[in-house]
């Protein structure tokens, strides 16, 4: 049985890499990845699930990281904004203008990217319902989904290492 | 930031789970079981809830089982919502739980967390409620299994440290026709004005609503009410609703008055089917 009291030594795979972190159980993984790891992509916003700028990938499927414990990602893949590199998304979010001030965009593009990777040919009802997992507060909307739009339907596999498929998850 | 310390276990077994959860408690700790984390994290955050330590429950076996076994249907309790409608396996139960929370969130709550959670709308109970499904639930004493109908009274009666283990629904009902319908106030994201679910069995239509009354419910007086053939659409819908079993919400989402309004339109397009 693992368990982890007070705080304690953990060992969590981001972005590829093992990496050892002291935390406290209570610690949410975002809370982790930005203080402890210094992975700052992943934003707080709400800390309570609504807004979606802490989105990151956990074995290619995105979460909110503030309503996850850091003990609870143990064993899994964690994939932040910094793991992908030059992703088709962001690239196309930079075509499209698919930002202004920027806060919820690692958020928007680790969501779009899930998408891009896990349904490569979504039509536009599925692409809304896992937009509607993010907010913008500056309505960049049209933008982002016109970015989504380029990218899909061209596949878009690369920066996640291992999408677990629901059947094995 | 959560601001205060709990323990973290994860057992790989049921009766480990239990026994811990009786251990712990007699030291005190306040423990609580843990699913997808949602409810515990964010209600943590806000210091309305405290806890000494939480027993993650996503390693024990029976509570991640998940298809088809013989002619039922097994859906253990740590299965995510996000799991069970990428799955297909049961439409209702999947078109329902869609539209709850955000896509997102719904890879982290699992659907005995749904059930067992302080949140009024529990909209995940609504297609388990119709189809009659079986609740297996474990505690000091082992295991027992009951009809949803007889531990869901708004909420699940438990008693203190037994845990929903899983839920076993007889197959016939996965793929009957069904309706539903959620309504919110502005968002599509966002908690249900009124949320109706139905089914139609051997010709009768079966019904369960969330965020009418402060509990999500079925009630056969309203079904016997709306399968009444010989009366109109219109006396079918106003006798059901006579029948109402508690009182009808009145909040930030809408008046009674407007429930009661969207509450007759739905119920409108649930006779056509
Ligand atoms: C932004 C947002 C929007 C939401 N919108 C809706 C909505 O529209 N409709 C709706 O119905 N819900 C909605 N929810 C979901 C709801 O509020 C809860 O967060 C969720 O259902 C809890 O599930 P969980 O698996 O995360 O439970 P947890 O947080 O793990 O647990 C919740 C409670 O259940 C207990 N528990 C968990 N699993 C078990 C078990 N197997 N046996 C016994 N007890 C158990 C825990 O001890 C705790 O008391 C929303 C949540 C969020 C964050
Ligand atoms: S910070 Fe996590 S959803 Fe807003
Ligand atoms: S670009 Fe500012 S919040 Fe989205």
């Amino acid at each position: 049985m693992m368990q982890l009291c007070g705080t304690d030594t953990i060992e969590l795979e981001v972005n590829g890499e093992k990496r050892k972190v002291t935390v406290r159980a209570a610690d949410t993984l975002l809370h982790t990845l930005r203080e402890k790891l210094g992975l700052t992509g992943a934003k707080p916003g709400c800390e309570n699930g609504d807004c979606g700028a802490c989105t990151v990938l956990l074995d290619g499927w995105p979460i909110k990281s503030c309503l996850m414990l850091a003990a609870e990602a143990v064993g899994h893949s964690i994939t932040t904004i910094e793991g992908l590199k030059n992703a088709p998304m962001q690239k196309a979010f930079f075509e499209n203008w698919g930002f202004q001030c920027g806060f919820c965009t690692s958020g928007f593009i680790m969501t779009c990217h899930a998408l891009a990777t896990i349904h490569p040919g979504a039509d536009d009802d599925t692409m809304a319902d896992w937009l509607q997992s993010n907010i913008c507060r500056c309505t960049s909307y049209e933008e982002i989904q016109n970015a989504v739009k380029q990218v899909l339907g061209k596949g878009d596999s690369s920066g996640v290492q291992g999408v677990v498929s629901m059947k094995e998850k | 930031m959560i601001p205060f310390d709990f323990d973290y276990y994860k057992p790989d077994t049921l009766l480990e789970a239990i026994d811990l959860f009786q251990d712990l408690s007699e030291q005190g700790k306040m423990p609580m079981y843990y699913g997808g984390g949602t409810e515990i994290i964010s209600m943590a955050r806000a210091n309305s809830i405290y806890t000494g330590a939480v027993i993650d429950i996503k390693g024990i076996p029976e509570c991640c089982e998940f298809g088809f076994s013989g002619s039922n249907l097994v859906i253990g309790s740590a299965i995510t919502l996000t799991k069970i409608v990428e799955s297909g396996l049961f439409p209702m139960l999947g078109i329902t739980i869609g539209r709850i929370a955000d896509h997102t969130i719904q890879g982290k709550i699992t659907l005995g967390g749904n059930l067992a959670g302080t949140v009024i709308y529990r909209e995940s109970v609504l297609p388990l409620l119709i189809s009659e499904s079986q609740v297996v639930i474990a505690g000091n004493y082992g295991t027992r299994q009951a009809p949803i109908s007889e531990l869901f009274d708004g909420r699940m009666r438990r008693e203190p440290g037994e845990l929903i283990v899983k839920l076993i629904i007889d197959s016939t009902y996965t793929n009957l026709p069904f309706f539903h319908r959620k309504t919110t106030k502005i968002d599509k994201i966002d908690y249900p004005l009124v949320t109706v679910v139905a089914m139609k069995k051997d010709d009768r239509i079966l019904a369960g609503f969330s965020g009418l009354c402060d509990h999500p419910f079925r009630s056969i007086e309203m079904e016997d009410s709306l399968n009444e053939k010989g009366l109109t659409r219109e006396v079918r819908i106003k006798n059901a609703m006579s029948h109402i079993p508690a009182p009808v919400q009145e909040d930030i989402h809408g008046s009674g008055n407007y429930r009661r309004f969207v509450l007759n339109n739905i119920l409108m397009d649930v006779l056509k089917m």
